[in-house]
């Protein structure tokens, strides 16, 4: 058997940056001043509030010049869940006397379904678009759930558990077409403006274009701790002219779609990582390469030895379609909490989809809305890079995943096969739809 | 089912078996942090069947769960006939921590001591394994109560196959989903821990998540045994 050896002088290895990120060192020197020294309240006239604001809207100035908005169109809110809260209720609610129908895909974060989940009580109809087996949206289908009373319709950029990239740009065209047939079947229906587009890019903003023009997007999510910045703040594009509501009542600050007093420390070190985040996107010195195809390599030596070396793995998600430091695989007949302690038992920090990871115990929604049996799910564990990641750190995890994999398959009474995945339970067996698919052989036998 | 519903054992209800964890988050109740047992059983499982499972080798076979729950247990058993002792207990689990853990310390109560007699080994309890891994997180007890329902199979098992059909485990120990083969003492016991739902009782024993059909019954045991302990809802 395979012992444990803990290396207690070796660094903890960060693989799991899609859950959050260390703080950029520079994102902390830019926020410390605004803790103490300059701590005043931005809407304060005196000196002191003055520094504040201006810091805002230096803040503002950065951001919007990275995705191309103006500083007006960017409101700052209390991290990603708020901003799609506020896109998606926001949106519905001010725009309800114009229709019911809000579509998201069927790979969102709980931001967005949860509040789907909520306006549904408020008489709003939720469509979900389905993906393919590579998890990617199925075109066809949101074309034909499109109509004149559809307000919003929200596709994340790329997901938070495979990172499958999805077709933004083309989507947008589609919902600039419904836009003109909206308006030409009601004149006064906010003419050109809805369905409303919004996508939500937390995930996304550290490797992809983010540039709302070329995106043709009405409103996208932003988060500061997934690229470096600190935890608690995010932001929501929105559109000038964009008709939404407020989530949150009380000032007027952010012309009066989100109140309360801003989070100048936050609001600083968010522009400070955004700023870093989009250099990493540019050539090195010297024609090296970028920061992202650093990552892109690594993640690739991450994946090409995972499937050379070990036995029966499922890759999840778009073969290439995908954010450059998401893996995310099934490793059959082993339990991806179990798998998770032995890694962090040497030291090494991953995430998993399976239901005894989470507190809710149900198997990862995005996982299983790519068509994954349970099975699979319970087994899935998802590895993501940051510009922080070294080779080293990958050599390390190739050295003792394999081992541990042996180990608890040993322990696993289970031998699945990677071609059975059609075959196998029906999602619905979990929930209370159906028995397993192998203890119904059982009985009959 | 008891036919009376009476009012006297109210008071009597008995304290559960604490099921916390060493660590625990002040702010939320929750931990990740198992025992030092759970640990040590989760990463140095004791009686681990490491060959390929030969059948024939052993007397008594039981597998309980399904994959697409997320647990599945399977048993081994060597039994002493003269002595009508389990002399042997092997095992693989597909689970988390706790159901590794849970399964691995069953495997040492059951042969520890020159090994367990058949009538006790069939009355060990969820509880009494959770008691010796030191506790178990609340979300994590269903992990735990699949380990001996395995054993009862496989002891079933061992039965039927010496023809030991009067001993079979059917006493008050009614069946209420065959896959999981929770039963009405399942219920009873997770009412007591605290369960007041269907869906608080599913969440530790995992009853009709695979067999539906049976939850009607459930509720209604769960109502009886929340009368039975905690008196009659007044609204």
């Amino acid at each position: 058997m395979h012992t444990i050896a803990i290396d207690m002088k070796r660094k903890p290895i960060n693989l799991d940056n899609a859950s959050t990120t260390p703080l950029h060192k520079e994102v902390l020197k830019a926020m410390m001043p605004f803790f103490s020294e300059k701590y005043g309240n931005p809407s304060n006239l005196y000196e002191l509030g003055r520094i504040s604001r201006s810091a805002i809207n230096e803040s503002l100035a950065r951001i919007s010049g990275i995705i191309h908005s103006r500083p007006d169109e960017f409101v700052f809110t209390g991290g990603a869940t708020e901003a799609d809260n506020l896109a998606i209720a926001g949106i519905a609610r001010a725009n309800k006397e114009f229709g019911n129908r809000i579509i998201i895909s069927s790979v969102e974060h709980k931001g967005i379904f949860s509040v789907c989940e909520a306006l549904k009580k408020e008489g709003f109809e939720i469509v979900e678009i389905p993906v393919d087996k590579n998890g990617l949206l199925k075109i066809p289908y949101l074309e034909k759930a499109l109509n004149e009373k559809t307000l919003l319709v929200s596709v994340t950029m790329a997901d938070s558990e495979t990172g499958t990239i999805q077709p933004i740009r083309e989507i947008s065209e589609i919902i600039k077409r419904q836009k003109a047939k909206t308006a030409g079947a009601d004149a006064n229906a906010r003419a050109g403006h809805l369905p409303y587009f919004h996508t939500d890019a937390s995930q996304a903003s550290a490797y992809l274009d983010i540039n709302v023009e070329n995106l043709g997007v009405d409103l996208m999510t932003l988060s500061a701790h997934k690229i470096g910045g600190p935890k608690g703040i995010g932001g929501l594009y929105i559109k000038r002219g964009t008709k939404i509501n407020p989530i949150i009542y009380g000032g007027s600050q952010q012309n009066r779609v989100r109140a309360g007093t801003e989070n100048v420390p936050s609001i600083v070190g968010f522009a400070r990582a955004l700023e870093i985040s989009e250099k990493n996107k540019g050539k090195g010195k010297s024609g090296k390469k970028s920061k992202i195809e650093e990552i892109r390599k690594l993640r690739d030596l991450l994946e090409k030895n995972i499937f050379k070396n070990i036995q029966k793995v499922v890759l999840n998600g778009h073969p290439e379609k995908r954010l450059p430091n998401f893996l995310n695989v099934s490793i059959l007949d082993i339990e991806g909490e179990a798998l998770l302690l032995h890694l962090d038992a040497h030291g090494i920090m991953i995430s998993t989809g399976s239901a005894c990871n989470s507190e809710s115990l149900e198997p990862s929604s995005v996982l299983s809305a790519i068509g994954n049996p349970y099975e699979f799910v319970h087994s899935s564990m998802r590895f993501t890079l940051s510009s922080e990641t070294t080779k080293s750190d990958i050599e390390y995890v190739l050295k003792h995943l394999p081992k541990i994999v042996e180990t608890l398959r040993h322990i696993s009474p289970l031998n699945l096969k990677v071609d059975q995945k059609e075959k196998m339970s029906d999602p619905r067996a979990f929930v209370g739809g159906k028995t397993p698919h192998f203890l119904r052989k059982k009985r009959n036998a | 089912m008891p036919k009376k519903i009476e009012k006297t054992e109210k008071k009597t209800a008995k304290k559960s078996v604490k099921s916390k964890p060493d660590v625990v988050n002040k702010f939320t109740g929750n931990s990740w942090a198992y025992s030092k047992t759970v640990r040590d059983h989760f990463f140095k499982p004791k009686n681990l069947l490491w060959e390929n499972p030969d059948s024939a080798k052993y007397d008594g076979e039981g597998i309980v769960g399904s994959p697409a729950c997320g647990d599945v247990m399977r048993v081994w058993l060597k039994i002493d006939p003269k002595k009508d002792k389990i002399k042997e207990f092997k095992w693989r689990t597909f689970g988390c921590a706790s159901a590794v853990a849970a399964t691995s310390m069953l495997s040492v109560m059951i042969t520890e001591k020159g090994g367990m007699l058949l009538d006790r080994a069939l009355e060990v309890r969820p509880q009494d394994i959770m008691k010796r891994l030191g506790g178990l997180p609340d979300r994590k007890i269903h992990c735990s109560v699949l380990g001996d329902k395995a054993l009862r199979t496989a002891i079933n098992d061992w039965f039927k196959k010496t023809n030991q059909f009067s001993r079979i485990v059917t006493d008050g120990e009614k069946v209420i989903d065959p896959n999981t083969k929770v039963t009405e003492a399942d219920i009873e016991e997770a009412v007591l821990e605290g369960a007041q739902t269907v869906e608080e009782v599913q969440k530790r024993t995992k009853v009709g998540i695979g067999y539906p059909e049976c939850l009607p019954e459930v509720e209604e045991l769960v109502r009886f045994y929340r009368e039975k302990y905690y008196g009659v809802d007044t609204d």
